[in-house]
């Protein structure tokens, strides 16, 4: 019983902890930066071209995946990352509520668009649909995070 | 239009073979075949918000089948042990249903406007006063953050269930 | 019409695979190709003959549309889609190693 359990230990830590090549880790590490700042401008300019918080919010987890998936997950220190993504999702998600709730604190009804709308095609415009969509970025971007590290990082053990 | 056409019957070969093959990788780099045909339409139906989302979308769901067959087999075991007794009775409710669900599916299919025409009776509300009355010129966005935000606010607890589920499918025995 | 019908066709492969196939893997994949088939469905109606894409770009001039009420209603679905594949791929790990096998009608013979 404890010899099955040992095996398994080892043959899942084999294929996910020691990453890959020397090539691989260089290049991902150069480029995950830049997928990072492409992520922050489709969800920034979401009320002016295409995209908005969705997409945004998995292309910023999908950095964050790259880096998992070059250095292996004993280097990143998977449970710290657990934690933080947990948090991050947990602001984002309480963000989006703070901003609906904002209507009903001010006299109007629940979800309404109350600061100013500015002049259109200008980025600092469209009242809350600029700060609605930087949560949802955010809460998107920690919660796939969360589903990858569970499914393919977890050193778990085999115990019936 | 003639591209169109073309890409939905690349899209439907490879669908066939996506269930098909004996192979499980095989059949997972099929599927991101049909998912990258999906958004190149998405682009010629002049769709560009859905475009982008089909895209990231599909590339995450092919690493996560990837890693659910990296973890278990590779190849798939019950396709060549030859038509048993037990496999007859669900091709035959298939053939059934599918049958009733064609015939419905194209008499509805008649009720709709052609091609290339919609009734646009909501949306050229929302196309007149959309930059007037939100200030966005995305109209798509104004719809979804403005005047369609409680399906927008839905969408995000479904998505925090969905973590919360994995999560605590493959925990660990203990703490996380 | 044949676009419409090509829409359909990709649903039922996808019902095909969860009806009648024995590899639980085969399953999920056929979930997730009735997805893509039913968004496809949504964008195809929407479609206006040498209209443009919806976003405004100078102010005052003539709006010339597709429709961009299914595009909002098809851009969540495509995210809520991501959540119930993942929910099925854990499931599928988690048989896996309590039964050793993908074999559907093998699973439900073993009990304990």
């Amino acid at each position: 019983m404890t010899n099955n359990n040992i095996n398994t230990n080892q043959s899942s830590q084999k294929s996910t902890g020691n990453g890959m090549t020397v090539i691989v880790k260089t290049i991902a590490r150069f480029i995950a930066g830049f997928i990072f700042l492409y992520g922050c401008y489709i969800i920034l300019h979401g009320h002016l071209t295409p995209g908005g918080g969705f997409a945004g919010g998995v292309i910023l987890s999908a950095s964050f995946i790259l880096l998992v998936l070059a250095f292996g997950a004993v280097e990143i220190r998977e449970r710290s990352s657990y934690f933080f993504a947990s948090i991050f999702e947990s602001i984002g998600g309480l963000m989006f509520l703070f901003i609906a709730l904002l209507g009903l604190l001010t006299g109007t009804f629940f979800f309404t668009n109350l600061l100013a709308k500015g002049t259109p095609l200008k980025i600092l415009s469209a009242g809350i649909i600029p700060l609605a969509n930087i949560a949802i970025g955010i809460k998107v971007g920690a919660g796939l995070l969360s589903i990858f590290l569970a499914l393919a990082a977890t050193h778990y053990l085999m115990k019936e | 239009m003639i591209e169109l056409y073309l890409l939905s019957i690349a899209m439907l070969a490879a669908a066939i073979v996506a269930i098909e093959i004996k192979d499980l990788l095989a059949a997972a780099v099929a599927m991101g075949i049909v998912g990258f045909s999906v958004a190149i339409m998405f682009i010629l139906v002049q769709a560009p918000d859905l475009a982008i989302v089909q895209i990231v979308v599909e590339i995450l769901t092919v690493v996560f089948f990837a890693a659910a067959i990296l973890k278990t087999t590779h190849t798939d075991t019950t396709i060549g042990k030859g038509i048993q007794t037990e496999a007859i009775f669900p091709v035959i409710t298939f053939f059934i249903f599918g049958t009733l669900f064609i015939l419905l599916t194209i008499y509805g299919i008649r009720a709709l406007p052609p091609f290339g025409s919609p009734i646009m009776k909501v949306a050229s509300h929302y196309i007149e006063y959309g930059l007037a009355q939100t200030g966005a010129s995305n109209i798509v966005s104004a719809i979804i953050l403005d005047y369609r935000g409680y399906d927008t606010f839905g969408e995000a607890v479904v998505l925090f269930t969905s973590v919360l589920g994995v999560v605590t499918i493959m925990r660990v025995k203990g703490r996380i | 019409m044949f676009l419409f019908i090509a829409c359909i066709l990709l649903i039922i492969i996808g019902l095909y695979a969860i009806i009648t196939k024995r590899n639980i893997l085969k399953i999920a994949i056929g979930f997730c190709m009735a997805e893509y088939g039913i968004n496809l469905l949504f964008a195809f109606i929407g479609f206006k003959k040498n209209a443009l894409a919806p976003i405004i770009t100078q102010v005052d001039s003539v709006k010339n549309f597709v429709d961009p009420i299914p595009q909002a209603l098809v851009l969540t679905a495509i995210v809520i889609g991501l959540g119930t594949t993942a929910v099925m791929l854990s499931l599928i790990i988690r048989i896996y190693e309590k039964y050793k096998t993908f074999d559907i009608s093998e699973i439900r013979k073993l009990r304990g």
